[in-house]
């Protein structure tokens, strides 16, 4: 039996709404006890013991839409890789997008993530099941059996369905499954040929515009049938105010919605890419600053529940291209963390709450052991530095692909300590 | 006076006096142009690479005479239909091309951005002959030297930009460089042909040619592509030219005197009436002249800016 103690420190837990001094007593990757209480019970013997005064823990971070390049596209990002990378971020949970090649369509491919996540990384994998087939838009995978087998949500990934009879169906049949179905919302017609946000910059860049209306339409008819047939439904990347009221709105007549946001559109804005830099070639696309902080604004006041990376390795066959031909797409998994503590350092997010949309809440909606360090639960931890300032070298970058927004980006706050199942699996030097 | 630029990938960027400082220069090769004698060894021993990615006959020998008569080697390659089909990127063709040298790239591409792209990983001089629906700084130019020629200045002058504004990159270049040198600036198009956030842009915007091409000094007429006249942006090319194509009729509501341009290649009867094309106020082979002028002066001020001539 190892025993391990985290003294001295602050403990910032939404699932508990705890926020105070004290130690957390890990027995057996669990959690044996936390807070002033664990430091009043004093060190049982044989602990190993860390003073980790100074420092913030909170419950490990939960990424819900991560993208990976295995199986298909290794040399872009493996499992292995997005974990270390995940690891270095404070992330102890991501949930894997079916966007691979081959399709996570299927039992054996959700198996085959689920094992090479067992054998490669230590941080905690679930992958998504595909809604249909080959992401065709057409037949549904076999939900039953996908969730059985443990899949952590139902999504067609970076496509949006354009049938809406295909989506009223899959939500009708997911519901007796109890399966969480996750959405981009992106009209191909209304965005085809879009580069970037419809409006002056993109004028002048000689780009058509994506506009905002591609995305609301979408959602709208996404909500309404969501209302139709009871499903659980997550708008996984909401990037436009009008959205949000879309949220709002079902959420006033308490129906099962819930809504998600990429970090990049709550800390980036269209400004950022400038002349023509691919890396902010993103989808949603970056839209404008009035807008960005809107989307701040409805973070904050529980519109929106979720901040995900986004996390989207490619290489530079797909991304130093002209930006018309460019991928879209960012890394994320080791900045997303350290750029979120730009808005609680700005004083428009309370910390509480901002862990809160980083583990607690997307733990929740996604039905995750994670996201809480009450007593019993597992001790995924994330220890960090809020005040530690740090610059994100290119150089540095764990994963495989280089393609960061944030590169050279400065932050102040910085993970020094990411812990799975009360073992420590990255530790900043 | 010097020209503190580099490349030349856009009219964004320059300023008025590097604007007169080209057409000033422009207006020397313009005088070279009707010698006899019109070859000069300025730009000897240099090596002048004319990379198109789009097709264009006009704007790629405009450049290589340019390029001849200052006395540069000139290499044209298409690459349109070669290593891009098998798969190089741009960023690769670059790296070979600038292997080789040379002193300026010309470069056209059918995306936006492309050129820009293209500068930052080269050594030489990069002049954008058109990226996607971004810049044609060379056509702005010459319109700018055109009007001048004809109208003694470009300032206070009331330029109307007609047709499709949405997917010209002669537009852009054209309300950047007519707004730097003061000029009044009109749009007139279908909505479907106006980029979003048109009247931030530096133009007023006009839906009706009547109203639109009232009292102007200059009417600039901008080719409509064919794949987006048949139901994609405008139902009809008869619709269009019935509302948007230039006649005689409609050329009435402008000055008596004002010029007639367009940057070319025409659709007669469809953005313009062959009548208007050849008619007394139509300036159009004057741009073609302009155009080499300003292509020596856009290259000569390049090199001289590099130190390499």
């Amino acid at each position: 039996m190892t025993t391990r103690v985290l003294e001295n420190l602050r403990i910032v837990d939404p699932s508990q709404q705890m926020d105070e001094t004290g130690s957390i007593i890990i027995e057996n990757g669990k959690i044996a006890a936390i807070g002033q209480n664990a430091a009043n019970q004093g060190t049982p013997e044989g602990a190993e013991v860390i003073n980790c005064k100074g420092q913030i823990a909170v419950p490990g971070l939960v990424d819900t839409r991560v993208f990976i390049g295995e199986p298909g596209s290794e040399y872009r990002e493996t499992i292995a890789s997005a974990g270390k990378a995940a690891a270095k971020g404070g992330i102890t949970s991501i949930v894997t997008m079916p966007d691979t090649n081959p399709v996570i369509d299927d039992v054996a491919l959700l198996q085959f993530i689920q094992r090479t996540a067992r054998d490669t990384t230590d941080i905690h994998v679930h992958p998504a099941s595909a809604m249909t087939k080959g992401l065709n838009g057409n037949e549904m995978t076999e939900f039953g059996l996908m969730m059985e087998a443990g899949a952590a949500c139902i999504t067609d990934g970076r496509k949006t369905l354009r049938n809406a009879a295909v989506i009223r169906r899959a939500m009708t049949y997911a519901r007796d499954f109890g399966a969480l179905i996750a959405c981009e919302t992106q009209d191909e017609d209304l965005a085809a040929g879009g580069m970037m946000n419809e409006g002056l910059l993109a004028s002048w860049l000689g780009f058509s515009g994506i506009p905002k209306e591609a995305e609301i339409i979408p959602l709208e008819r996404d909500v309404r049938l969501a209302e139709l047939t009871g499903a659980n439904y997550h708008a996984a990347k909401i990037s436009v105010p009008q959205s949000s009221k879309v949220i709002r709105r079902a959420k006033d007549k308490n129906l099962n919605v819930s809504a998600g946001i990429s970090i990049n559109n709550l800390t980036l804005n269209e400004v950022d890419i400038g002349e023509y830099r691919t890396f902010f070639k993103l989808s949603p696309p970056l839209r404008s600053e009035e807008e960005r902080l809107a989307m701040v604004q409805a973070l904050a006041d529980g519109t929106i529940d979720v901040i995900c990376s986004s996390h989207d390795p490619q290489d530079v066959d797909t991304k130093r291209l002209p930006f018309p031909h460019a991928a879209e797409g960012a890394i994320g998994l080791e900045t997303m963390f350290s750029a979120a503590l730009r808005l609680y350092h700005a004083d428009q997010i309370s910390l509480m709450r901002l862990i809160e949309v980083l583990s607690t809440k997307p733990a929740e909606l996604y039905g995750l052991d994670a996201g809480s360090l009450r007593v019993g639960a597992s001790a995924d931890i994330t220890l960090f530095d809020p005040e530690m300032p740090w610059v994100h070298y290119k150089d540095e970058i764990v994963s495989k692909s280089k393609n960061s927004a944030f590169e050279d980006a400065r932050f102040t706050g910085k993970v020094l300590a990411t812990i799975v199942n009360g073992q420590t699996i990255y530790s900043d030097e | 006076m010097s020209f503190p630029h580099r490349h030349l990938l856009g009219i964004k960027g320059l300023s008025e006096p590097d604007i007169f400082y080209l057409l000033d220069k422009a207006e020397e090769a313009v005088k070279l142009s009707l010698q006899r004698e019109k070859k000069t060894s300025t730009l000897r021993g240099l090596t002048q690479i004319n990379l198109f990615f789009e097709a264009s006959t006009r704007t790629q020998a405009s450049f290589e005479l340019a390029g001849k008569r200052l006395g540069a080697d000139v290499m044209n390659m298409s690459v349109g239909n070669s290593s891009v089909k098998k798969g190089e990127t741009l960023v690769d063709t670059a790296m070979t091309l600038n292997a080789m040298h040379p002193d300026m790239l010309v470069v056209r591409h059918s995306s936006a951005g492309a050129v820009a792209l293209l500068a930052q990983k080269v050594g030489c001089a990069v002049i954008n002959a058109g990226d996607g629906a971004h810049e044609h700084p060379t056509q702005a130019l010459l319109d700018a030297l055109t009007i001048r020629r004809m109208k003694g200045k470009v300032g206070r002058l009331t330029v109307a930009i007609c047709g499709d504004v949405l997917h010209s990159r002669v537009a852009r270049s054209n309300i950047l460089l007519l707004n730097a040198l003061g000029a009044r600036v009109r749009v007139i198009a279908p909505r479907t042909l106006l980029p979003t956030g048109i009247e931030q842009m530096g133009a007023e915007v006009y839906s009706s040619m009547k109203e639109g091409l009232k009292d102007v000094d200059v009417v600039m007429m901008l080719r409509l592509q064919r794949e987006r006249m048949e139901g994609a942006f405008v139902p009809s090319v008869r619709e269009y030219f019935r509302f948007f194509g230039l006649d005689a009729e409609k050329l009435s509501y402008a000055k008596d005197d004002a010029l007639v341009m367009h940057p070319g290649p025409m659709n007669r009867g469809v953005e313009i009436a062959s009548e208007i094309a050849d008619g007394p106020q139509s300036v159009i082979e004057q741009q073609v002249e302009m155009g080499v002028a300003v292509r020596m002066a856009v290259m000569e001020t390049l090199m001289l800016a590099s130190g390499r001539n």
